[in-house]
């Protein structure tokens, strides 16, 4: 057999780890991907994480939080991945925004936008546009956002993890985590309000409020 | 218990907090009593959950069929 320089306890062990993967692979890759935004660097960073969790593995304890750990070791890869691109390229759009960055116009709620109170029951104008929104709007508003809020948005609302774990992660003060989350989801509505109208989805509802960033003469 | 009242306007200040369950259980609790006897509040709450499952649905995305054999031949290797 080509397996057997292998002892079988170790062959045991990579075969259950493959099987794990494999199982894993489609939430592994999403996630990389709403991170990165970019497929191929998604591909880099989910095999560059399974290769950290192999060489790693003999520190899990709990075989039974093997899938937390993994993740963490994603979000982990894609945090180094993105910092050095970031020495390299000078890009702007990094984790470390300047403060002033982290404050922006008004909160900007899709809801406040599409309810209407004198309706009576949700299954209204929002509940037709939250339905009506396809995947991809959502995704490419998700994507639209700068990469420090998006980042932190996806940790939290999709990932699941708390405020002080993506503090942690990404080695930013718990305040600032709360005003990304708060700036990621102002944006975020805002950008599929824009998409909802443009598809069509919002009707007979009123103008959104004017934005503070309007001027205009 | 926690007889003390919160407010329409204080839930939706703590919604998203109260969403991501960052409350200490005090307040979850007196939010939770409210969404169940307000219905502006609730019908608000339903909404960013329901957001809050398309977001999380948007994520999922199936591996490419390259990447998998990709991490198989890594692991074969491993």
């Amino acid at each position: 057999m080509a397996e057997s320089d292998r002892p079988q306890g170790a062959e045991e062990r990579r075969r259950i780890f493959e099987r794990e993967i494999d199982r894993l692979a489609d939430r592994l890759y999403g996630t990389a991907l709403r991170l990165t935004r970019d497929p191929e660097d998604a591909e880099d960073v989910v095999a560059e994480a399974v290769t950290r969790a192999w060489s790693k593995l003999d520190e899990l304890r709990h075989p039974d939080q093997f899938e937390g750990w993994l993740f963490r070791i994603l979000n982990n890869t894609f945090v180094s991945l993105w910092r050095r691109r970031r020495c390299r390229q000078d890009r702007e759009t990094e984790l470390n925004l300047s403060e002033g960055e982290e404050d922006g116009p008004a909160p900007f709620s899709l809801f406040e936008q599409l309810h209407q109170p004198f309706l009576l029951w949700w299954g209204t104008p929002e509940k037709q546009v939250l339905d009506g929104l396809l995947r991809e709007d959502i995704q490419s508003a998700l994507d639209a956002l700068p990469d420090a809020f998006r980042v932190t948005m996806v940790m939290v609302e999709v990932e699941g993890y708390t405020y002080q774990e993506v503090s942690d992660l990404l080695d930013i003060p718990l305040g600032t985590v709360r005003s990304r989350l708060n700036r990621a989801r102002s944006l975020l509505q805002a950008s599929l309000w824009e998409r909802a109208r443009e598809a069509g989805l919002v009707h007979g509802v009123r103008k959104p409020r004017a934005r503070s960033n309007g001027g205009g003469g | 218990m926690n007889a003390q009242r919160i407010r329409c306007e204080e839930v939706i200040e703590q919604l998203f907090e109260f969403l991501d369950q960052e409350l200490d259980e005090d307040l979850s609790q007196r939010i939770e009593h409210h969404l169940k006897h307000c219905r502006d509040c609730f019908t608000r709450a339903e909404f960013e959950k329901r957001l809050r499952e398309r977001i999380d649905q948007a994520a999922e995305t199936r591996a490419p069929e390259a990447l998998r054999r990709r991490l198989r031949r890594m692991i074969e290797e491993f």
